[in-house]
């Protein structure tokens, strides 16, 4: 594993570890410290990847260590992004485990070997795989803050203020920015298939095969337009949206892990080791 | 050495019916501080006064003939009779008297833990002490580590973060559901002090619009415009929960004032945006089956007052805190209060040996005659056997490596060369 790889996950660890301590003492040094290793982190990591691109002249998705790599790496992004925008510091307790969790399996998996090379140096490959990976990233903090919307819900809504009522921010917060990150996710996750399509096209001739990864693929999309339809005209919000997120989430690892591993495809190669 | 007591009577020592007896309310406050600060004894004084506690802080030389003074003063100035009050008084000295200046400032010894008042009202009494010039040096400096001290426990312990009170309670439940209280649309249904009081808690955290309703017309129309807000009929409640946020509810009436399908049904009008019920009135007005619905949250006045509770322990939790930071500004101040005793130290034992020297050389030259000149080496002689004496033990009093023990030297220094008659 690259150097810069692994210092990336030590911040990473670093991070998460403040982050956990934050949540028990809240004192804004541990959140500062916090924020700042995983930002540490992500350029380290965004160094490595650039690294790998360089090296090898495509984009490192070949495996599945490489592509849990990028997930995590986005993940990281799209967090600090939303930190950024909606000052969510406790979403760093979901966010930075989730990328260590990512990049534990990383460090675990065998190294293998990078499939045919020829095929990630198209300009569509590589947006659609960008594309779709931040999107996702910015699913699953989606789901991070619909968990966190539910605690904080049932903490008022049971009147047992302990714990959760003062470390988590207002039900409105968490609501806008789980809606944000969706509206994200979905603009993404249509231009990595439109861009899909475009390079499926360009290399196979028409643009949609009846491929699982495809069909689920199509699935999520549609389960988040309902979602965004639905909080559009009726005023989806709160603890359904929240719900909604999270099941969001779950049909997204399949159509992200479970397709590759148990269905067949042309994107299996994304995950082999 | 001039010593720091601290005279005084609160909640916990006495009853409303004494306190108030011996309170000083704000234009007596100047002519009692000026009567007590002429009384003899009383070097610097400091007169704190609010309706939960009389304090006098003062800098004596004589500390019995200045606390007799003192509780004569309290007795002749409110025209009562010392035997009154006097077994409810506390007197502390010294480090004690230190320590509560800074408890009581930090809102420790308050009725309620943490309440942020007193700060202001001991600033005020501070303020016209110096003014008037009752303080010096030793209060001068007390007072100034004191605002330090409660500053420092306000910021670095959670005493005065959560509610206490219910209609904090419910501002503060509020920002957890909405964010920000800022043009959040109020009702206000019924009357009574409690709700009234958070409406204005509401308004002061920029709330919108207020709707005023009540089975009486024309007390919704009195208070409407004591809120600058829309009267309304009773019956027109149901219709406006269609764009309220947050409802406050104190009325006698025996019934459910808002029903869970009223508000059910106004849901899907709203677009599930949520609506805060708070609800004051025993027997209560809102339907508790209304919490069950997405998106609404009621509290009714005991689940409000199981958070004050909440939040009480929680102060008193953080008041451990805080009494630690009080109990190491105590060592703080009582290190330059011994350092103030070093100077005078130095100067008497100073005193004491040039006076020796020079009564023995006095007696020395009286048997014979001896030339002036004579007399001035032997002088000179007697000054520089002072200096070379005295210069070790003055060089170690005035050192700062000592500052741990230095009342204990100083102590020492002044038994063994017996400095004080």
């Amino acid at each position: 594993m690259h150097i810069l790889t692994v210092i990336a996950i030590l911040f990473y660890m670093l991070s998460a570890a403040a982050y956990f301590a934050f949540l028990f003492i809240q004192k804004n040094y541990l959140h500062r410290s916090a924020y700042t290793a995983l930002a540490t982190g992500f350029v380290c990591h965004t160094a490595a990847i650039v690294y790998a691109f360089a090296a090898t002249g495509q984009m490192p998705v070949g495996n599945l260590r490489e592509t849990l790599s990028i997930a995590g790496w986005a993940v990281a992004g799209v967090f600090l992004a939303v930190q950024y925008r909606f000052k969510l510091k406790i979403l760093g307790i979901f966010a930075a485990p989730l990328v260590v969790l990512l990049m534990a399996v990383v460090s675990l998996l065998p190294a293998g070997s990078a499939q045919n090379a020829t095929i990630f140096k198209n300009f569509w490959l590589i947006a659609h795989v960008a594309a779709i990976f931040i999107g996702e990233a910015a699913f699953a903090l989606a789901c991070g803050l619909g968990v966190l919307y539910l605690l904080q819900e049932n903490t008022i809504k049971t009147k047992k203020h302990r714990f959760f009522f003062k470390r988590l921010p207002s039900l409105d917060l968490l609501d806008s920015a789980g809606y944000a990150c969706i509206v994200t996710g979905f603009t993404l996750l249509t231009v990595g298939l439109v861009t899909g399509f475009v390079y499926a096209r360009s290399v196979w001739g028409h643009f949609w095969s009846w491929d699982p990864k495809e069909v689920w693929s199509a699935v999520t999309w549609i389960f988040y337009a309902v979602l965004l339809h639905e909080r559009l005209t009726v005023g989806w919000r709160g603890r359904r949206s929240a719900i909604m997120a999270i099941i969001g989430f779950a049909v997204l690892l399949f159509t992200f892990l479970g397709v590759n591993l148990l269905l067949k495809g042309h994107h299996g190669g994304f995950t082999r080791w | 050495m001039p010593e720091i007591v601290l005279i005084g009577i609160n909640h916990k020592t006495a009853p409303v019916e004494v306190r108030e007896c011996i309170a000083f309310s704000e234009s007596d406050a100047t002519a009692a501080l000026q009567a007590l600060h002429r009384q003899p004894d009383i070097r610097e004084v400091l007169l704190l006064s609010t309706c939960n506690r009389v304090e006098v802080l003062l800098v004596t030389d004589n500390k019995p003939g200045a606390i007799e003074r003192t509780k004569d003063f309290i007795a002749g100035y409110n025209k009562i009779d010392r035997s009154r009050f006097e077994n409810s008084l506390y007197i502390h000295e010294g480090d004690a008297a230190v320590r509560h200046v800074f408890k009581v400032a930090s809102s420790l010894d308050s009725m309620i833990i943490g309440e942020p008042q007193i700060l202001g009202q001991i600033k005020d009494a501070y303020r016209r002490a110096a003014s008037l010039k009752t303080t010096g040096v030793i209060l001068n400096r007390l007072l100034h580590r004191t605002f330090f001290v409660a500053k420092r426990i306000r910021t670095e312990t959670g005493i005065g973060d959560r509610a206490v009170s219910i209609s904090y309670a419910a501002v503060e439940l509020g920002r957890k559901i909405f964010g920000t209280l800022e043009g959040k649309t109020i009702l206000l249904v019924g009357a009574g002090e409690m709700a009234e009081l958070a409406v204005e808690h509401l308004i002061r955290s920029r709330a919108g619009d207020i709707y005023v309703a009540n089975r009486t017309f024309e007390n919704a129309v009195a208070l409407a415009k004591k809120f600058k807000g829309t009267a309304l009929n009773f019956e027109e409640i149901a219709d406006c929960l269609k764009f309220i946020d947050i409802v406050i509810s104190s009325t006698g009436s025996p019934d459910f004032v808002i029903t869970r399908s009223q508000v059910k049904s106004v849901i899907r009008i709203r677009r599930n945006r949520p609506i805060f019920f708070i609800d004051i009135a025993v027997p209560r007005d809102i339907d508790p089956a209304v919490n069950r619905l997405t998106n609404s949250y009621v509290y009714d006045i005991d689940d409000l007052q199981g958070i004050i509770d909440e939040n009480m322990e929680d102060r008193t939790r953080e008041a451990i805190k805080g009494h630690r930071i009080v109990d190491e500004a105590v060592i703080n101040f009582r290190q330059w209060y011994d350092s103030l005793a070093v100077v005078p130290t130095i100067v008497a034992l100073r005193n004491k040996i040039e006076s020796i020297v020079e009564a023995e050389i006095s007696r020395t030259l009286q048997a014979g005659q001896v030339s002036h000149a004579d007399r001035w080496m032997l002088d000179k002689m007697g000054h520089s056997l002072v200096n070379k004496i005295l210069h070790d033990p003055t060089v170690f009093l005035k050192k700062d490596g000592m500052a741990a023990d230095k009342s204990a030297y100083i102590d020492t220094v002044r038994k063994l060369f017996k400095l004080d008659r």
